[in-house]
């Protein structure tokens, strides 16, 4: 229904900017005489804009708070349902809402019954009654939109007033983006510590969320201790820089001293296409290669190697993060004054001595910039340690052994059942949280030392 | 310069340095020699690299261009002598049906434990397979007619070679009778090997042979088509009033740390967000391609707005002075001219950013879209899984034949990848100005 109702305001804006254009237009032709201040055109788009924008704004809204106003007076009405608690209310309007939509797993009680009957009225109520509402919008915003219509009224003006107020509110987009990760995660990761203290989770040595969800299911105990999360998340990016940063160096080198520009214009993009190849794939490629490779490399050498092998993940993740590394420091030894390098060659220096010794310590902040954008990067990806890394946190040094990371576990507990009232889901919100921090610290580090390099030449 | 000072010791500290002697020369030596050893170094890198992704895109190649096959049996059933209501073709029992029609193909009597090793060989969806097509084409009714039936994973398996039969019975999924029916079935000549159009025009099925990505791509679709109405008019709304129109004051400022923060913030954190806000506090449905294009939009706005902020001051201020001078308002003067010269750049990072939203797959994983869904979505509020999280259920799924299919459908996601850089690619070199 709301999609035919988007449909049908912007046909409606559309002859009402048509409309609004041609009769526009006749007067202009009629009074003849004074200058019209705006274009016909102009009249039409100030028409559609008071015909479409407030009905589409405020059928936003309506769709935004229909579901929850439905579901409290359903529950209003519901016999007895003042004394229960909100996640049973949350049990009954969902279990109405599946008999509702002839999902029935198990008769239904004749209350619920009595509920069915009065949601499916409402909703047919407020169908028609949000068609009846938008349908009056759209006819007085055309009402005014076309008794404005005249020639000395500055169409034009209006038009761009709109047009400057909507640039100003996509602006604030990312604002609203930042502003409601931090409170869905602020919020969520508070209910958490309210069952679990913050402590525990800060600096507890265990990690076991799986607890039960249901009364009759065999589960652990439970216990929040994030250090071996983190841990884990340390030594698989750890393992990824391993491979990546001196790959991604040698590799910037290369490219931009020693390579042909022939070579260059084609070895670049390859190395681009890495990092185009969506982590998924990555990470299947991890579990069906890589990790059976790693396995037996182990048993060659007489290690036993789990099957998700922290090396596993952490290999190839950091082979994702090659061409990132490679063209910042390619960047940053762009960056570098030719008079550095010139002078360096002047003294006598070979490619490779003017390379060490005077190209990468210029380079370095910027670098270093990159290579933490990079580690940032690495903790925060997660479809690679999802398919490829383990779900148990231990705290081990040992590549061939399996660990878990931030990401896995947000995703492992948030997969399946996810009710919003179990500490089991509302963990991955403050392990989300800490993941936020650790990211943003890493980037803001990362931002001010490429800045301060900049600065310096 | 201190920088070089280790590689350069005089001989003697008052003598001219003697150039020729031994010591120089093996100096010399070695230090052309640290030269080569990086250049050697640099090269190996590469080389590693470009080997990694070339094994990459190798196995994956190997392992599912299997799937763009499929093994077929042509099974002919005369419908005319079975027991169908005309008017209730649905209740009829196809199972029966199907399977008396299957044994008769093989011409022989089988007992009961062998009946089973021998429908095993077909998919165990044959008799809707053969339903649904006389749904279709009642005139299917009339005589006896060719069905193509898929055959079982197993047996596929077998086909194509995968299946050892070397191996002990009790360790292969198919047994030695199975292999010896499907020989029979080969002589009669009814075996065959087409393309798997299933693949694409089949959505999700807990049977590998039947399972195809049309509810996954379907889901993209619209999954691409939501993030795109948001981001690109959202995005370029933004670029242009941080661009053009705002003062340089603290909030501009905010907004822009905002901005490039944004675009380094882990996608799994912009799952979260989907799930506490979009699920969670508006009530949105779970699983539909509106909440996961509303997710993406938000990762892909970052990269549309910092493209435009780079393209619009390319465009010459000659351009936008002619405009003005001739007394277009600052709008017409942006509207008109500034940005239809800037758009095929912005067009191309558009095109990229929505590539890497077609990737994305954790975000999509938290709000849901990777559930079980055995018919592609009719629109954005419908249910619905996308190409990646498709990949990632196969993955998850212990039959052999979902190995071949993951790899098929990892084939099918990065082709669009490379179908959209080379329409961006075009775009840059067709319609992009530089002045």
């Amino acid at each position: 229904m709301a999609g035919y109702l988007i449909g049908f305001l912007a046909l409606a804006a559309l002859v009402s900017a048509i409309a609004g254009a041609l009769r526009a237009g006749g007067k202009r032709d009629m009074a003849a005489a004074p200058k019209a201040h705006s274009r016909p055109i102009y009249h039409g788009l100030n028409a559609a804009i008071w015909t479409g924008v407030p009905a589409f704004v405020f059928l936003l809204l309506w769709l935004l708070f229909q579901n929850g106003v439905i579901d409290a007076l359903v529950l209003a009405s519901y016999p007895g349902s003042d004394q229960l608690s909100g996640p049973q209310k949350d049990l009954l309007i969902s279990e109405i809402r599946q008999v509702a939509s002839g999902n029935i797993f198990r008769e239904p009680t004749p209350e619920v019954n009595a509920a069915v009957e009065h949601l499916k009225s409402l909703q047919s109520l407020a169908t028609w009654a949000m068609v009846a509402l938008v349908a009056g919008i759209v006819a007085l915003g055309a009402f005014f939109g076309f008794r404005v219509i005249e020639h000395r009224y500055r169409a034009r003006h209006s038009v761009e007033r709109s047009v400057t107020w909507f640039m100003m509110f996509s602006s604030l987009v990312a604002i609203l983006t930042t502003a409601g990760i931090v409170a869905s995660l602020v919020f969520e990761a508070l209910q958490f510590f309210a069952r679990v203290p913050v402590t525990e989770f800060l600096f507890g040595l265990r990690w076991e969320p799986q607890i039960a969800i249901r009364a009759d299911q065999v589960a652990g105990q439970g216990a929040f201790g994030m250090i071996p999360v983190l841990f884990g998340t340390f030594v698989i990016s750890a393992l990824a820089m391993a491979v990546a940063v001196p790959v991604g160096i040698l590799s910037a080198i290369y490219l931009t001293e020693y390579a042909s520009q022939r070579f260059r214009a084609v070895v670049k993009p390859m190395l681009e296409i890495l990092a185009g190849i969506p982590t998924i794939v990555y990470g299947f490629f991890a579990v069906l290669t890589v990790a059976p490779a790693i396995r037996s490399l182990g048993q060659s050498i007489g290690v036993d190697a789990s099957p998700n092998s922290a090396m596993a993940a952490g290999g190839v993740m950091g082979v994702m993060l090659i061409p990132f590394i490679s063209s910042l420091s390619d960047d940053a030894f762009a960056a570098v004054p030719r008079a550095m390098r010139e002078g360096s060659y002047a003294l006598g220096a070979t490619k490779g001595e003017t390379i060490r010794k005077v190209l990468l310590p210029a380079a370095l902040p910027g670098i270093v910039g990159g290579v933490l954008l990079a580690l940032s990067r690495a903790v925060g990806e997660t479809m690679i340690v999802v398919m490829a890394a383990g779900l148990i946190a231990k705290m081990t040094l040992n590549p061939f052994e399996s660990v878990t990371t931030v990401t896995v576990q947000i995703v492992t507990l948030l997969i399946g059942d996810s009710e919003f009232d179990n500490p089991k889901t509302l963990a991955a919100f403050a392990l989300g949280l800490v993941l936020f921090l650790i990211t943003l610290g890493l980037n803001l580090i990362a931002l001010r030392t490429v800045r301060k390099y900049r600065e310096r030449y | 310069m201190s920088a070089v000072s280790d590689s350069f010791t005089p001989s003697s500290p008052t003598g001219p340095v003697d150039w020729k002697s031994g010591a120089m020369a093996g100096r010399r030596k070695a230090r052309y020699a640290a030269d080569r050893r990086l250049q050697i170094y640099g090269m190996v890198a590469i080389a590693f690299a470009l080997g990694f992704l070339a094994t990459l895109i190798g196995t994956l190649t190997f392992t599912g261009y299997r799937a763009f096959t499929q093994t077929m049996a042509t099974v002919e059933i005369d419908l005319s002598q079975a027991e169908i209501d005309r008017s209730d073709i649905m209740g009829a029992n196809w199972r029966n049906i199907v399977r008396d029609a299957l044994v008769a193909q093989l011409g022989e009597d089988l007992a009961p434990p062998q009946q089973r090793d021998y429908f095993g060989l077909f998919t165990s969806s044959a008799p809707f397979l053969v339903r649904d097509a006389v749904l279709r084409d009642p005139s299917l009714l009339d005589g006896p007619a060719r069905f193509v039936i898929p055959m079982s994973d197993p047996l596929d398996q077998l086909a194509k070679g995968q299946v050892n039969t070397d191996l002990p019975e009790n360790q292969r999924r198919v047994n030695d009778r199975q292999v010896e029916y499907f020989q029979q079935l080969e002589q009669q000549g009814l075996i065959s090997r087409p393309f798997n159009w299933g693949l694409f025009f089949n959505a999700d099925s807990r049977f590998p042979e039947l399972a195809g990505l049309a509810g996954a791509i379907s889901g993209s679709f619209w999954l691409l088509l939501v993030c795109f109405l948001i981001s690109f008019p959202v995005g370029i709304a933004a670029a242009i009033y941080l661009e053009e129109f705002a003062p340089k004051n603290r909030l501009t400022d905010l907004i822009e740390i905002n901005i490039n923060n944004l675009a380094a913030v882990p996608s799994v954190v912009f799952g979260l967000l989907g799930l506490a806000v979009f699920l969670g506090w508006f009530g949105l449905p779970r699983s539909a391609p509106l909440v996961g294009g509303m997710v993406l939009s938000l990762m892909t706005l970052p990269t549309i707005i910092i493209v435009t902020r780079a393209a619009l001051p390319s465009v010459p201020s000659s351009i936008r002075e002619a405009a003005l001078g001739i007394g277009a308002s600052k709008h017409e003067m942006i509207f008109h001219h500034v940005l239809p010269l800037a758009m095929p750049s912005i067009l191309t990072g558009t095109i990229i950013g929505l590539a890497q939203a077609l990737g994305e797959t954790a975000p999509l994983l938290l709000i849901g879209m990777n559930a079980f869904i055995t018919s592609p979505p009719a629109g954005v509020f419908e249910a619905s899984t996308a190409l990646p999280t498709q990949i990632y259920i196969w993955a998850d799924s212990p039959e052999r034949g979902f190995v071949a299919r993951t790899s098929a459908a990892i084939l099918v996601l990065l082709g669009f990848l490379v179908v959209m850089n080379a329409i961006a690619i075009f775009l840059r070199q067709r319609f992009e100005r530089r002045w």
